[in-house]
């Protein structure tokens, strides 16, 4: 193994993420990239902020849905106009989740316990459960609360940041 | 960097056929985590990304990619795991 390959195991590289977005499409990329990181065996934080602590919501985060509104590039292709009728957003969530399912891909929820197992910090934004009137028993176990401060302290020496 | 040598002996064998970024990593990650150091994971891939992902993933992780088997639609990597 050459010096440049190697992972010093005591320092390992770290991924910090912004999870800002509360609808299914959205609530994948992150899981993913969290789940690739820690698999290289990098450290990996999430920050789940605004929309995107729908995603750390019990009663929320197996409900999550794929917008039929100002989504030009969504699982059904509709004028905006048709996009706005009752039970076109169903209608997208459900064939966004055939998709997942006809290509073997996880869950949201498999990828939220895989990334648990994998030792990935999941931070709870704190202004936006005091804003949006989230209480820390409406979020799944294992959730630090953190601000901003937290978070960028621990992003601070992240190898790659990235907000989605 | 890949060393083209025989085909080593494998001491676990992972078939992640039909299965999609992240799981073929995922996936060897786990069964990577089942080896010694030193030991080697046959890993069968038909993700197309994983001609660019395994290599990748062996970099990081410290393993050593001793050999591959491109076969078009199927890739069969042989990593040997490193000291971490």
């Amino acid at each position: 193994m050459t010096a440049e390959n190697s992972q010093e195991s005591s320092n390992p590289k770290r991924l910090a993420l912004v999870a800002s977005k509360g609808t299914l499409d959205q609530a994948y990329p992150p899981m993913i990239l969290a789940t690739t990181a820690a698999s290289l065996g990098w450290e990996v934080g999430i920050y789940f902020t605004f929309y995107g602590l729908d995603i750390l919501h019990q009663d929320r985060f197996e409900k999550l849905k794929v917008p039929s509104l100002a989504n030009p590039a969504g699982p059904i292709r509709l004028p905006n106009l048709l996009g706005a009728v009752p039970g076109a957003t169903a209608a997208a969530t459900r064939v966004m989740q055939k998709w997942m399912r006809d290509s073997r891909m996880p869950e949201l929820p498999d990828f939220i316990e895989m990334s648990q197992e994998l030792g990935v910090t999941f931070f709870a934004c704190a202004t936006t459960m005091g804003v949006m009137g989230v209480d820390e028993s409406d979020l799944i176990d294992g959730c630090d609360i953190a601000g901003a401060a937290a978070f960028l302290d621990f992003a601070a020496d992240a190898d790659v940041q990235l907000y989605i | 960097m890949t060393t083209q040598i025989d085909q080593p002996q494998a001491d676990l064998e992972l078939d992640t056929s039909g299965l999609l970024c992240p799981l073929p990593v995922y996936k060897a990650a786990m069964a990577m985590g089942q080896l010694e150091s030193g030991q080697v994971l046959e890993l069968i891939c038909t993700d197309p990304g994983s001609l660019e992902d395994i290599p990748a993933m062996a970099r990081q992780r410290g393993d050593e990619l001793v050999h591959l088997d491109d076969r078009g639609d199927q890739q069969v990597f042989w990593i040997r795991k490193g000291t971490s």
